[in-house]
């Protein structure tokens, strides 16, 4: 190649949590050259928020620490919106363009919760569970504010216990999930004493805190901001008046780059082979991806796949044993925190299913998959492109995903106009190039 | 099903379809519509949107000035959800050669009863400030407008509904032919006669019919609105989207009633994929920003390519088929398929009852074609 300013690297991992850490570090211990991108400030991903200095998490520490005595090249606060050509990445930071050249690609873009419609879920003070935790990391003052946690999954109990250490009063935790799946998931954990630890630190930073199974909420209430929640619990409805509802109906894949770039989805998740290979030659997929599965397969599979994507697959395949332990607990996971059938009846005919459109309940009826709805409602058209009412249509209507289509975020007109040479310029300033 | 159970089969439930289903159920013909995916789902969900005049022909003019006098009439009637919006078109000069287009184009105009404007640079940078400055003018046609296609459609097919016409989504068809449709299912259906309104794939379903794909994307932003007020084209694009052979982009911009800013165009033969590529997508939005430098500021969040149905002759099939009087043929309507529809309707109706027609139909007849030379 002519420009020899230009920036190639051998690996380039997208996402930097659990997963896309430990890809990185592993290919770059093997002497890879490897990138990182992700949209945050700082290394981490959702999970391991803030770097390692910020990191409450001992594991966490020590892969940030190992990640930075092998220096992988960070990009941080820059988003992948697609692909230029094939090994060529089109990324935005801070809305100025950028194109990354890669051999292997790893996809580590990890999970967002689910959001399901119900009446009021609109209301301002109804937020995600990981979304409020992260806007009381930033700043927003929870100390003596009653916050009801609800929805399914292991995240609640996270959720409320930082929210707790915060000073937030949580008047109950709901779980839309039985307590016979519950328990079911309790035995398997078993064969993983790592998890019960886990599950033992949480359930001590929550005290007292009162949990409720085959509980989710009806509707939330109040005049311009939210009041009270109205819940179902064991049959009964019970109204708990708060400040916040923090929700968050387990977890789904962000698997839009992913589908983007052609890799062979089932059922919302990328199919790999057991060295993590996509359908696509040269791609790679490592985390919640996969499959929901939490931090410590995330990391191993973060492994498999950087030393994989590096070339070193016996020590790749050193950690198939483990691998295949640990992923055990997706099926479990899964089963455990499946949403119940009483949840596709909460709306209202007047209940906002796509915030972005203003697309309500009653509009979505009578059509006969995800793309003639999207069509003739726009429903899943406006600039979360979906990502919110995607997977609520999928599980309210049993469809099947839209199709993606680029850009993967919301992207200045400018940076898809590739003007090639602004680009090279622009990534030759930026990485020290040599030309 | 019967043989007498049908007059109309109409293949295609896009807004061409939609509309010969409408108007041949006025008529009072008995009317079944088929699709093999959603309403609206083809080149219609593709498009923009155009409600506008051309003149790149006599009949081109004909039919897309009798088409948007329809549409202005059924304005009242459309609901919210079809966005119709009288927004008005801006041809765009970049230069006194394109300047001398605007003269031609505007004496063309209003002698035939078409409003139209002539605008220098200064009013050009009042009607829209947020194209570039030093463009030579344009001319304004204000009774041009945009709606949202896939909804116009099923606003067709809802009215079709209440004529009786009966509606089948998902049903593939596999063949059709002297008065018999083949799904793919196995099953067949018999009508007197069958349109066939499947745009883009029509060939498939009528081998020899001259009508290729014509590639093209466009890009969508969030809200921005008044940043842009009328459509606006290009006139360079009469240089540009002429070339029969080559790819080609054009600053062609939308306002949506949203406030929404819709951005094309481009236009490429050969292409089978409707994938986005990277690359005309970027010579696009090169276009569009050389035209609105304020554009690139934008947050654009969604691009989608489709396939324009297109002719030799860049007029639309609609009559019968050569070589078979039972199969009546909707289609080939490349660009203009949301603007001329509800013509399309009403000269498929005229031909199947034998009214006369608002415009000579010579031009339209797929006949034609069939004697031409085939690059023209």
């Amino acid at each position: 190649m002519t420009s020899a300013g230009r920036e190639q690297f051998d690996v380039i991992v997208v996402g930097a949590g659990p997963a896309g850490i430990a890809a990185a570090t592993r290919a770059a211990e093997c002497g890879a050259r490897v990138a990182v991108v992700d949209d945050n400030p700082a290394l981490g991903g959702q999970i391991w928020r803030g770097g390692a200095e910020k990191a409450e998490d001992m594991q966490a520490r020590e892969w940030m620490n190992r990640f930075q005595k092998v220096g992988p090249r960070l990009f941080p606060g820059t988003r992948v919106i697609g692909q230029q050509q094939s090994g060529m990445l089109l990324a935005e930071e801070r809305d100025v363009p950028r194109t990354l050249r890669y051999r292997t690609l790893i996809l580590a873009t990890g999970a967002r919760e689910r959001f399901l419609p119900f009446p009021g879920w609109t209301l301002p003070n109804v937020m995600g569970a990981g979304g409020l935790q992260a806007l009381v990391k930033s700043g927003l003052p929870i100390h003596e504010k009653r916050v009801v946690v609800a929805g399914s999954g292991p995240l609640l109990l996270a959720v409320a216990a930082y929210l707790r250490r915060h000073g937030a009063e949580i008047p109950l935790i709901c779980e839309q999930t039985s307590w016979t799946r519950l328990a079911g998931f309790g035995f398997s954990l078993i064969s993983h004493p790592g998890k019960i630890a886990q599950g033992l630190k949480l359930k001590l930073g929550l005290g007292f805190v009162p949990f409720a199974a085959n509980c989710w909420p009806l509707a939330a209430q109040g005049f311009d901001r939210l009041e009270s929640v109205l819940v179902s619990r064991n049959g009964e409805k019970q109204e708990i008046a708060c400040d916040y509802l923090a929700c968050g109906f387990h977890l789904v894949p962000n698997n839009e780059l992913a589908a983007l770039l052609g890799c062979e989805l089932r059922g919302g998740f990328v199919a790999v082979d057991d060295f993590l290979r996509t359908s696509v030659p040269a791609v790679y997929c490592a985390g919640e991806l996969t499959g929901i599965g939490g931090v410590e397969l995330a990391v191993v599979e973060g492994e498999i796949a950087g030393l994989a994507a590096a070339g070193d697959e016996s020590a790749a395949r050193a950690l198939f044993g483990n691998h295949r332990k640990l992923q055990k607990f997706v099926s479990s996971l899964a089963r455990a925190f499946a949403p119940r059938e009483e949840l596709k009846s909460l709306s209202s005919p007047e209940t906002i299913v796509c915030r972005c459109e203003d697309v309500t309940f009653a509009r979505m009826g009578g059509h006969a998959s995800s793309r003639a709805a999207k069509l003739h409602t726009r429903c899943g058209m406006g600039p979360c492109q979906g990502r919110v009412c995607g997977p609520a249509m999928e599980f309210l209507f049993s469809w099947e995903a839209a199709s993606v289509r680029p850009p993967v975020f919301p992207a200045r007109v400018a940076s898809l106009s590739g003007m090639e040479t602004e680009l090279e310029v622009e990534s030759d300033r930026t990485t020290g190039g040599t030309r | 099903m019967t043989a007498s159970s049908h007059d109309v089969v109409v293949v295609g439930a896009g807004i061409v379809g939609a509309a010969c289903a409408l108007e041949c159920a006025r008529r009072g013909m008995r009317v079944t519509v088929l699709d093999r995916d959603v309403i609206g789902g083809g080149s219609t969900a593709a498009g923009m949107g155009h409600i506008v005049v051309m003149d790149d022909s006599p009949a081109q003019f004909a039919l897309t000035q009798y088409s948007r006098q329809l549409w202005n009439e059924l304005r009242d009637d459309l609901p919210a959800e079809v966005e119709f919006e009288r927004s008005g078109t801006i041809w765009v000069a970049a230069d006194e050669e394109e300047m001398e287009e605007v003269r031609r184009k505007h004496s063309y105009y209003t002698s035939r009863g078409v409003n139209a404007e002539i605008v220098n640079s200064a009013e050009l940078a009042i009607l829209e400030p947020n194209l570039r400055r030093g463009l030579a003018g344009g001319l304004l046609v204000p009774d041009d407008g945009v709606l949202y296609p896939p909804c116009a459609a099923s606003f067709l097919i809802e009215r079709a509904k209440a004529q009786g016409v009966a509606i089948h989504l998902g049903k593939a068809v596999q063949q059709i032919g002297r008065g018999r449709v083949r799904l793919s299912d196995g099953r067949e259906i018999s009508a007197s006669v069958v349109v066939n309104a499947t745009g883009a794939w029509a060939p498939e379903l009528t081998p020899g019919l001259e009508i290729r794909r014509r590639k093209g994307h466009l890009v969508i932003t969030d809200r921005y609105p008044g940043f842009v007020r009328h459509q606006l084209v290009e006139l360079g694009y009469l240089k540009s989207a002429h070339s029969i052979s080559s790819d080609s982009v054009a600053f062609n911009v939308q306002p949506r009633k949203t406030g929404q800013v819709l951005i094309g165009s481009s236009r490429q033969y050969g292409a089978e994929s409707a994938e986005v590529e990277a690359e005309i997508t970027a010579k696009m939005l090169q276009r569009a920003q050389y035209y609105m430098p304020g554009l690139a500021q934008l947050s654009a969040i969604r691009a989608w390519a489709g396939f324009r149905p297109a002719t030799p002759d860049k007029l639309p099939l609609i009559g019968p088929a050569p070589e078979d009087p039972a199969t009546y043929i909707a289609a080939g309507h490349e660009g203009l398929g949301i603007t001329t529809s509800l013509a399309t309707g009403r000269l498929i109706a005229d031909q199947l009852t034998g009214a006369d027609s608002s415009i000579p139909i010579g031009p339209y007849l797929p006949s034609r074609v069939a004697q031409e030379p085939s690059h023209v």
